[in-house]
């Protein structure tokens, strides 16, 4: 797609000539360094992305544009017709440089109108000028074509709108280029395309905006160039056009994958799973399906399709109404979680940080937590008995720790992900379900995780892998079932069926 | 030798460093101050004083580690040394038996327990706050006491209780034996048992805690009912000690346990924490306020320097935390 409507007209003039070029940036942090000889440039008006893992130097790159990290001598920053060896914050954003991050820095107990406006008022030894600020909020606002009630407290509005408030905050310090790091990171499909709607109107504007995400799909729609950076030096700046998702993964990686459709059939394994018309009231209905010894059920739809849901029941954490399921031909009654685990279900949570594991405890106990009569001797926990089944466990699925004793939330996504994944190990279940497994994991670190998910089938557990992302479960799983709407409305065998059909049904 | 360092602070644990330091300074200051600090007499004091304060402290402890709070230990103690006292009184007064004394404990303990599930069960099922609960617990029970008693004393046990509440075996008094006994049985059940390791979770993560396959609920009514069970042996000892009941004794003891356990190094949200520390926390402020008397100062004064002795602490732990981050920063 690209952004086809370039009809701005100043700066259509001089599009070539670049709003901002830094050359020669190199940043250390204690023997560290996080950035090499960077080049990076950007345009006036264009959408550009910034790619890279976790690690790769974005972040930082971003913070030395915006003054927040002075670089090494020898930095060349060009902005605008000027020069400088580092930014400072003020500068930066007097000069037009905003940067809006994940966390987006609002105040969700102020209204829509403080939040966009307050900096036109901060710092002035005056009253503050209320209509003044709601009339400055309602023109950002306009400029984006939205209209918000600019009195409600932020709160009141979803994610989706909350990104716009804080691009709206951007445009009133006259922004020329614009940061966004990982804006689409907790929107749902609908709320990422309005999004990108309204990234595409600011570029038609001649803002020029640069686009960091984890999300390949909208990276390719929404930009016209592709920085890519690598263990915090350039790979290479590309053109948007003829690039594809597993080329750019490539370049962030440095390693090839190859994307294959790992599914078989599994029909002559034994039935581990059977659902007969399993129901709840506004979240599923009638829902049939079969998950076999070996076998990895995928399940892909949109948010709020009711797959989490149907995991949940399944792991006894909500009641169904209607229907029955039962796991290696017994007929499931949960009365809670711990009564499917001891039947043999585990869940990993789409929701790592505040669900899945407990951040601030440690590596050990998180993995031991869901078997904890493992450790037992004599009744009471043992230590070395933690010890040896943690370590056995960090071995098996290759995760890089320090110690056992650190925090969890020491690791990085991936290693997390495999301690989650070691905790349901450690249960010895006979049916896995994994819920958006990938959230929050690098793209190289995704590549790790699947391959421990292709073992344990191999092992004979049976999987069920819940993701919004049809090609995860599309190389991944034996099946693929779409779900939409609390029902499964598409079943499709990945050796019959092109990823772009299944893609279509889904994102229709 | 940096082996058996690293292994010494491994078991101790990062939050013993805030109470062993003050320890240590207690000692060197008050040795200095006065030649008497040093003797048998300032142990003998420390070793009565502390069993009270102690055991209310270990019932503050669980709750405090699920990210939550008891404000009715002392009023739950107050409630089960009036149980015991009475059942002492009606069998006897002065010529009851040993017998009728355990009978009574039991029924002490029982009474202790009643507060505990009734606070937990509310606080399980209904998730209000913590704190609005114990604190509605603890007006119910004061008004019950008070009451029950026409807010005056109950008196007039046998001599052995005294002996409880005074007496030494082997020259250790008897309220600290049972004081040690407790507080070895929390480091168990702390560091040993599922239900410790549950506690710490819940206090980090009570969702997280349920999703990983953990009768939370069940989890936190036990953790209160052990409180209010900690809550009736310091009434019982209470009790022996001042040979009379009256609701409202070690009624200034409540806060006092909350600082103890952020001197102990406890995260005042929740998770973490370690009962030997406490300990350590727990006879520092006891030095502090025998040393205090011995060179003459007010009691009240005493009291006050408590109050310094935690704003200190915690701005020791502020500026030590700056210093490590600023070395894990260079070092990355």
């Amino acid at each position: 797609m690209g952004h086809g409507s370039m009809h701005q007209s100043a700066s259509a003039a001089r599009t070539d000539q670049p709003l901002l070029s830094l050359r020669n940036i190199n940043m250390t942090f204690g023997g560290v360094k996080a950035l090499k000889n960077v080049t990076f440039e950007v345009r006036p008006g264009e959408v550009h992305c910034l790619a890279g893992e976790n690690g790769s130097g974005k972040s930082t790159l971003i913070k030395v544009i915006t003054g927040v990290y002075r670089p090494a001598e020898g930095a060349i920053i060009e902005y605008d017709g000027d020069v400088y060896p580092h930014m400072s914050p003020v500068t930066a954003q007097e000069r037009g440089i905003q940067v809006i991050w994940q966390d987006l820095a609002l105040f969700p107990e102020m209204s829509v109108a403080e939040n966009i406006a307050f900096h036109e008022v901060l710092g002035r030894p005056r009253l503050v000028d209320y209509s003044r600020m709601r009339q400055i909020a309602i023109e950002a606002l306009s400029r984006l074509g939205i209209t918000l009630d600019v009195d409600l407290p932020l709160k009141e509005y979803a994610i989706a709108q909350r990104q716009i408030v804080a691009i709206a905050r951007a445009l009133v310090g006259e922004a020329k280029v614009v940061f966004m790091d990982e804006p689409t990171a907790s929107l749902t499909q609908s709320e990422t395309d309005y999004l990108l709607e309204i990234v595409r109107g600011l570029s038609a504007s001649g803002v020029a905006v640069v686009f960091v995400s984890h999300r390949l799909a909208e990276v390719l729609e929404i930009s016209s160039r592709i920085t890519v950076l690598r263990d915090g030096a350039l790979v290479g700046v590309y053109p948007a056009d003829g690039m594809t998702q597993s080329k750019i993964t490539e370049l962030m990686t440095g390693k090839t994958f190859d994307q294959h459709v790992r599914a078989r059939a599994k029909d002559d394994q034994p039935v581990v799973l059977d659902v007969r018309g399993l129901g709840s009231p506004g979240q599923f209905e009638d829902v049939s399906l079969t998950v076999r010894r070996g076998e990895t059920v995928g399940i892909t739809g949109l948010l709020g399709a009711g797959r989490s849901e149907l995991a949940l029941a399944l792991f006894g954490m909500l009641k169904p109404t209607s229907g029955t399921f039962s796991i290696d031909g017994r007929e499931a009654r949960f009365a809670s979680n711990r009564d499917a685990i001891k039947a043999g279900v585990a869940y990993l949570s789409e929701d790592r940080l505040s669900l899945g594991l407990i951040q601030p405890q440690s590596i050990a106990d998180n993995l031991v937590i869901a078997s904890l009569h493992k450790i037992l001797s004599g009744g009471l926990l043992s230590d070395d008995r933690k010890r040896s089944l943690v370590a056995r466990w960090i071995a098996d699925l290759g995760v890089k720790i320090g110690h056992q004793a650190d925090a969890i939330s020491t690791l990085s996504g991936g290693n997390q992900q495999r301690v989650a994944i070691a905790k349901w190990l450690a249960t010895d279940p006979k049916l896995l379900i994994l819920d958006s497994p990938t959230v929050g994991v690098d793209v190289g670190a995704r590549a790790g995780i699947f391959d421990i998910v292709a073992k344990l089938a191999e092992s004979g557990l049976a999987i069920i892998l819940i993701s919004d992302e049809v090609p995860e479960v599309y190389f991944n799983a034996d099946r693929v079932l779409h779900m939409a709407q609390g029902r499964i409305v598409g079943i499709y065998d990945p050796h019959q069926t092109r990823l772009e059909e299944i893609e279509a049904a889904v994102y229709a | 030798m940096t082996a058996v360092f690293e292994r010494i602070k491994a078991t101790l644990g990062p939050e013993m460093a805030g109470p062993g330091l003050a320890f240590v300074a207690v000692f060197v200051v008050f040795g200095f101050a006065s030649p008497q600090f040093l003797s048998s007499a300032t142990f003998g004091s420390v070793a009565f004083q502390l069993p009270e304060l102690g055991l209310l402290t270990l019932a503050m402890l669980l709750p405090i580690l699920t990210g939550g709070l008891n404000l009715a230990i002392t009023f739950t103690a107050n409630l089960a040394g009036l149980t015991l006292a009475w059942v002492l009184k009606a069998n006897g007064g002065v010529d009851a038996g040993f017998g009728i004394f355990l009978v009574g404990s039991l029924l002490a303990v029982m009474v202790g327990a009643a507060s505990g599930v009734v606070m937990g069960l509310v606080i399980a099922f209904t998730r209000a706050h913590p704190i609005l609960v114990s604190l509605s617990m603890m007006i119910f029970l004061r008004g019950l006491g008070e009451f029950l008693t026409r807010g005056g004393d109950i008196s007039g046990f046998p001599s052995f209780v005294g002996v409880i509440g005074h007496g030494s075996v082997a020259g250790i008094p008897v309220p600290l034996i049972v004081f040690i006994v407790c507080v070895l049985a929390w480091h168990l059940l702390l560091g040993r048992t599922k239900l410790g390791f549950n506690t710490y979770m819940i206090g980090s993560n009570l969702e997280a805690t349920r999703y990983s396959g953990i009768n939370t609920r069940k989890e936190i009514v036990l953790v209160y009912t052990l409180s209010g069970i900690m809550c009736a042996i310091a009434g019982i000892i209470m009790l022996a000690r001042f040979n009379s009941v009256r609701v409202g004794h070690g009624e200034s003891y409540l806060l006092i346990t909350v600082l103890a356990c952020f001197l102990g190094g406890v995260n005042p949200f929740g998770g973490f924490g370690r009962v030997i520390p406490v300990f350590v926390a727990l006879v520092v402020l006891q030095l502090l306020s025998s040393g205090l008397n011995l060179i003459g100062a007010n009691q009240h004064l005493a009291t006050a320097v408590w109050g310094i002795l935690l704003v200190g602490v915690m701005i020791l732990r502020w500026v030590a935390s700056k210093i490590k981050f600023s070395i894990v920063r260079r070092g990355s």
